[in-house]
């Protein structure tokens, strides 16, 4: 990987779970894939009340068990998943290793996992959430979106000056 | 067979479908699970204000965009296609508290209507729910590296401590806010 390259990636890696760069180039229709991904997310998010303001409501009251099932399910299934790529050292479509980074420790996971479990429970949603909302045709949703671009961008206009 | 997807889907089926997101995007192309990243694509494309942090070459991350227009379209179909013709069944005891706030209206299932609609953006409890909240979870899913997506389900699945201490905190302000706060915001 050039130089150039090699920076870019980092940059993009910043605060991001991880990024992996391939070094095969595809035609953009190969993302359609990813939509697939997406749609069939997007319809169990709405159809298991996931995106729901009042579900989060009754998960941070402990009112209901459906929430912590779910997030608890899915890690499992989740974690399984990795194991059995990482034991079995299993490739991408493409033949490609699979590459699974652990992020590192920083104050950032603090502050900003604090602040961004207040604004789950007052939106009842995290991101991919307001996206779904906004499908499933909640427009006034489009405003909470434009007002978490705007905090995304605010945190980039002030990284270097915050903990982390 | 339509009228059983039109019902609110167990835990059970919904939980490990979403799990299974993790290996799906491996597998397809060595893809991490992750959401909020993709506002972050959308600031370095749309307003990058040559701040360094917006400086990279988002195209290359063009398929988490597309991940999250699938989104958007599930929630169109699941809305549109396999409408649950019920109103949402809340524990009784958030009922009766919403209800002391004015909340009454169940018919749309996501989002509390009464509340949370174009007249109420300039409300004290609609800019607070909207903007506010928006921008709480644009900063800090930023700040934290992640949301619970990159860090509760796929940062845990790959057994990364910080992304349980990510969760952890996730929760800890759910909790205080969802409990303490929020209470406070409704009743006014």
């Amino acid at each position: 990987m050039s130089n150039q390259n090699q920076k870019d990636l980092q940059k993009r890696e910043l605060d991001a779970m991880c990024v992996n760069e391939s070094q095969l180039s595809h035609p953009w229709y190969y993302n359609i894939k990813y939509l697939l991904v997406g749609i069939i997310f997007g319809i169990v998010f709405v159809k298991a009340e996931i995106v729901s303001w009042f579900r989060i409501q009754e998960m941070f009251r402990l009112q209901s068990f459906h929430m912590y099932g779910i997030i608890g399910s899915a890690i499992m299934v989740g974690a399984l998943s990795v194991w059995v790529i990482r034991r079995f050292q299993i490739k991408t479509i493409y033949g490609e290793p699979i590459v699974i980074v652990n992020k590192p420790f920083n104050k950032g996971i603090i502050y900003g996992g604090l602040l961004f479990g207040m604004g789950w429970a007052i939106t009842g949603a995290c991101p991919g959430p307001l996206f779904a909302q906004i499908g499933s045709g909640a427009s006034v949703v489009i405003i909470t979106i434009l007002s978490a671009l705007l905090g995304t961008w605010t945190y980039g206009w002030l990284r270097d000056r915050l903990p982390h | 067979m339509l009228q059983f997807l039109q019902q609110l889907w167990p835990w059970y089926i919904a939980g490990p479908l979403i799990g299974l997101t993790v290996p799906a995007l491996l597998i397809l192309g060595n893809k991490n699970f992750g959401i909020s990243s993709s506002l972050r694509h959308v600031c370095a494309a749309c307003i990058p204000a040559n701040i360094e942090y917006f400086k990279y070459d988002w195209k290359k991350e063009i398929w988490n965009l597309i991940f999250v227009l699938g989104i958007m379209i599930g929630g169109f179909l699941a809305a549109y296609y396999l409408d649950n013709p019920s109103e949402i069944v809340v524990a009784p005891s958030l009922k009766t508290e919403l209800q002391s706030y004015g909340i009454q209206d169940y018919s749309n299932a996501l989002i509390p209507t009464d509340i949370v609609n174009w007249a109420s953006v300039f409300t004290f409890k609609g800019f607070i729910i909207l903007v506010i909240g928006g921008f709480l979870v644009g900063f800090g899913t930023r700040y934290a590296g992640g949301c619970t997506s990159g860090h509760s389900i796929m940062g845990i699945s790959a057994m990364n401590w910080a992304s349980l201490l990510a969760t952890i905190c996730f929760m800890i302000g759910g909790f205080f806010t969802a409990n303490l706060v929020l209470p406070f915001i409704l009743s006014h």
